[in-house]
C-alpha cells in the first residue's frame, strides 16, 4: 500500500531526514495548530496519487482564514474514489535545486536499487525517457547492505559538495532504514530540495509498504494508505478486486486465470466489469463476499465464474455461491465453470439449487453471451 | 521412465506445516498421487501422525529419522514461513518448494539469496509446486490432470492457467515431462530462464511451454535468451496481460 505523504515524511524524519515545518489538520477544529507555524503555508490535500498540483489539491495560504478555507474545501472531498481525510500544511522552503532519490526492489538481481538524479521534481520515468544519462544507479546487496562510501559516490555524481554531500549520506541511510525496517517496495523523495542555505529537505515523498508485512507494523494504519472503503472490505477476505468499465461480472481464482477470463469475455465481444481474483485456497466466505459485490453492482448484467481448483476446493466455492445467493436476491444470470479439486461435490451442491455448471470457461461464456446483449 | 527435472521417483519429501488445513490435505493428495512423503514437521506437534505420516518438532529430528529426505514442501503460514525455509536450508535439504502465499517480499528476498549462497534450489513462494507425471508430485496441482508423462515441459507463473493448459494437453493425449509452477510473487527462488535451461538439458523434454504474466522483466529476459539461439527445443509461450493494467498491484514497476 501507498502511504500518505505526511506519514512517509514522518517515518523518514524519525531517522534524520529534514522535512519542512508543518502540521496535519483532520478537521476544522484542528486549525489552531497552524498558529505555531510561519505563514505563508502550503496546504496539501493528503491523497495517495501523483499530480495533486494539477488537480488543485495544493495551494498557498497566507493567513489562518485562508488556511481554514482550504481545509474546508479539501476535507471530505472525494477524488478518484478517495475521500480526503487529512490536509498537510507546510512552511515554504527556498529551493536552489531539486533532486530525486529512491530505493526500490531490484527483482531481476534479487536485491535493492537506489536511483538518484539531479532532475528532481518530475517523474523519474520521464527523466529515464528524456535523459537516462542523468540517472545514477546503485545496486545494493541485501546481505551486505548500504555503506557510506557508496552513498558518497552517488553524492559526487549528483554534484553535491561539502555539508550537502554529508547530509546526503544521512538522507540515504534514513531511506534505507525505512526501506528495510518497514518492508517497503519503494521509498522515494521527489523532490529532495537543496535549499539556498545548503540544506537537504524532503519536499514530497512516496513510501509503498508490502501489504503482506502489515501485521508486523502496528504503527502503520490503513487510514494512512491508498485503500478505498471497497478495497478495504475486499482485502479482509483476501480478494483482489479492481473495478473495470464493462458489464460482465467476473470472478476467478488466481490472477492469471482471472486475466484469461477477462480476455475470454472480450473475445466474445463483451466487456468485463471487474477483475476479481478470489485467490488461492479461497474460503466459502471469500467467495460469498466476492460474489455479493458483483450481484449488488448495478452495472453488471451477468456473472461469469471461472474456477480451476488446486488448493481452492470446488465444494467450498459452491457453498460460497449458495450463501451469496441466499443473502442477495438477484435475477442476474450466473454461469459457472467448475473444475479441479472436489469438483463433483461442488457440482452436486450447485445442482441442488438448480445451478448448472460447465466443463470449460468457453462453454460457460458461450451460454452467457446468448442471454445478454451488449 | 525418462528423466524429468527437479522431482522424480527418487524424490523423498518432508512436509513442513503438515498439521495445518492445507498441509494435511495436500500431504494426503501427494500420497494418493504416489509421492514418497516420509515425514512432516510442525513445532509442538511432534509424535502425531497425519495420514500415517509421522510428525516431528524440528526438521533436524525428521532428517535424523529419515536421512533419505531430499525435498521439502512448505505450507507454514506466511508469518512463520521464512523461519521454516531457513530451517530446511540449514538442515541440508537441497530442494524446497514453498506453497505459502503472502510471505513478506523482504523475507523472500533474503531467504532466496541465502539459499543461492548455500546451493539450495527454491521453487516459489506462492507457487503450485512441481509435478513429473506418474513419478512424483511436490505441490498442490490437481492429481487427476497429471495422468500422462510425455515430451512437454511446462514452466509457469500462474497456478490455475497451468492446470488449464496441462488439462488440455492431457486431453489431447500429450503427456508432460515436468510441470513447474514458479510462483507469481515479485521475488522467487527459481525463475523461468533457470527452468528453461533445465528443460533444455533434460533428455525427456522435447518441447517447452512457457506461461508468462505481466510484471517484471523475466519474460523479456527469457525471450532474449531464446532469441540468442541457446535453446534448441521448440518453445511455445503465452503471456497473460488481460486488462489488469488498471490494477494497483502492477502499478509500481521499476523505472
Amino acid at each position: 500500500m501507498r502511504l500518505l505523504e505526511y506519514k512517509g515524511k514522518e517515518l523518514l524524519n524519525r531517522y534524520g531526514v529534514k522535512i519542512p515545518r508543518g502540521a496535519i489538520v483532520k478537521s476544522l477544529d484542528d486549525i489552531d495548530v497552524l498558529n505555531t507555524l510561519k505563514f505563508p503555508l502550503y496546504a496539501k490535500a493528503q491523497v495517495p496519487f501523483a499530480g495533486r498540483a494539477k488537480m488543485g489539491l495544493v495551494r498557498r495560504v497566507d493567513n489562518i482564514k485562508d488556511a481554514e478555507n482550504a481545509a474546508r474545501d479539501y476535507l471530505g472531498k472525494v477524488i478518484q474514489d478517495y475521500p480526503i481525510r487529512k490536509v498537510l500544511f507546510e512552511e515554504g522552503v527556498n529551493v536552489a535545486k531539486e533532486l530525486y532519490v529512491s530505493i526500490t526492489l531490484d527483482r531481476e538481481n534479487r536485491g535493492y536499487l537506489m536511483l538518484a538524479s539531479t532532475e528532481g521534481g518530475i517523474d523519474i520515468e520521464e527523466v529515464a525517457r528524456r535523459s537516462p544519462e542523468k540517472i545514477v544507479r546503485l545496486y545494493i546487496d541485501d546481505y551486505e547492505g548500504l555503506r557510506d562510501y557508496m552513498i558518497r559516490n552517488v553524492a559526487q555524481k549528483l554534484g553535491l559538495e561539502g555539508s550537502a554531500a554529508q547530509d546526503f549520506v544521512t538522507v540515504a541511510k534514513a531511506m534505507y532504514r525505512v526501506f528495510t525496517e518497514y518492508d517497503s517496495e519503494l521509498v522515494e523523495i521527489n523532490p529532495l530540495a537543496l535549499t539556498t542555505d545548503g540544506q537537504l529537505v524532503a519536499l514530497d515523498v512516496k513510501v509503498m509498504i508490502d501489504d503482506n508485512s502489515l501485521y508486523r507494523h502496528p504503527d502503520i494504519s490503513i487510514e494512512d494508505s491508498d485503500y478505498t472503503t471497497e478495497e478495504l472490505e475486499a482485502r479482509k477476505y483476501g480478494l483482489h478486486y479492481v473495478e473495470l468499465t464493462g458489464y460482465v461480472g467476473i470472478m476467478a481464482n488466481g490472477a492469471g486465470l482471472t486475466m484469461a477470463t477477462m480476455d475470454l469475455v472480450k473475445e466474445f465481444g463483451h466487456e468485463p466489469a471487474d477483475f476479481l481474483d478470489v485467490g488461492g485456497g479461497a474460503s466459502k466466505d471469500a467467495v460469498r463476499e466476492g460474489l455479493k459485490m458483483l450481484l449488488i453492482d448495478d452495472r453488471i448484467k451477468a456473472v461469469l465464474i471461472n474456477i480451476f481448483g488446486g488448493i481452492t476446493r470446488c465444494d467450498e466455492v459452491a457453498r460460497g455461491v449458495v450463501e451469496a445467493l441466499n443473502e442477495v436476491k438477484t435475477n442476474k444470470p450466473i454461469f459457472i465453470r467448475l473444475k479441479g479439486t472436489n469438483e463433483e461435490e461442488g457440482r452436486r451442491i450447485l445442482a441442488e439449487i438448480g445451478l448448472k455448471t460447465y466443463e470449460t470457461a468457453e462453454e460457460a461464456m458461450e451460454a452467457l453471451s446468448k442471454v445478454i446483449t451488449r | 521412465m525418462g528423466m524429468a527435472i527437479l522431482v522424480n521417483e527418487n524424490t523423498k519429501v518432508l512436509v513442513q506445516g503438515i498439521t495445518g488445513r492445507e498441509g494435511s490435505r495436500h500431504a494426503q493428495y501427494m500420497l494418493q498421487y504416489g509421492t514418497k512423503v516420509l515425514a512432516g514437521v510442525t513445532p509442538g506437534k511432534g509424535g502425531q501422525t497425519v495420514h500415517g505420516v509421522p510428525v516431528f518438532d524440528t526438521v533436524e529430528e525428521a532428517l535424523r529419522k529419515f536421512p533419505d529426505i531430499n525435498t521439502s514442501i512448505i505450507f507454514v503460514p506466511a508469518q512463520f514461513a521464512a523461519d521454516s525455509v531457513y530451517e530446511a536450508i540449514d538442515a541440508g535439504i537441497k530442494l524446497i518448494v514453498i506453497i505459502t502465499e503472502h510471505i513478506p517480499i523482504h523475507d523472500a528476498l533474503r531467504f532466496v539469496n541465502y539459499a543461492k549462497r548455500k546451493g539450495v534450489t527454491i521453487i516459489g513462494p506462492n507457487c503450485p509446486g512441481v509435478v513429473s507425471p506418474l513419478k512424483s508430485k511436490v505441490g498442490i496441482l490437481p492429481n487427476h490432470i497429471y495422468t500422462k508423462s510425455g515430451p512437454v515441459g511446462i514452466v509457469s507463473r500462474s497456478g490455475t492457467l497451468t492446470y488449464e493448459i496441462s488439462y488440455h494437453l492431457t486431453q489431447a493425449g500429450i503427456g508432460q515431462s515436468t510441470v513447474v509452477g514458479i510462483g507469481g510473487d515479485p521475488i522467487i527462488g527459481t525463475d523461468m530462464l533457470e527452468v528453461v535451461k533445465m528443460f533444455e538439458e533434460d533428455p525427456e523434454t522435447k518441447y517447452i511451454v512457457v506461461i508468462g504474466e505481466i510484471g517484471g522483466t523475466m519474460e523479456e529476459r527469457l525471450a532474449q535468451y531464446i532469441g540468442s539461439g541457446k535453446v534448441t527445443k521448440p518453445v511455445v509461450a503465452t503471456y497473460q496481460v488481460g486488462q489488469h493494467h488498471q490494477a494497483r498491484e502492477w502499478d509500481m514497476q521499476e523505472p
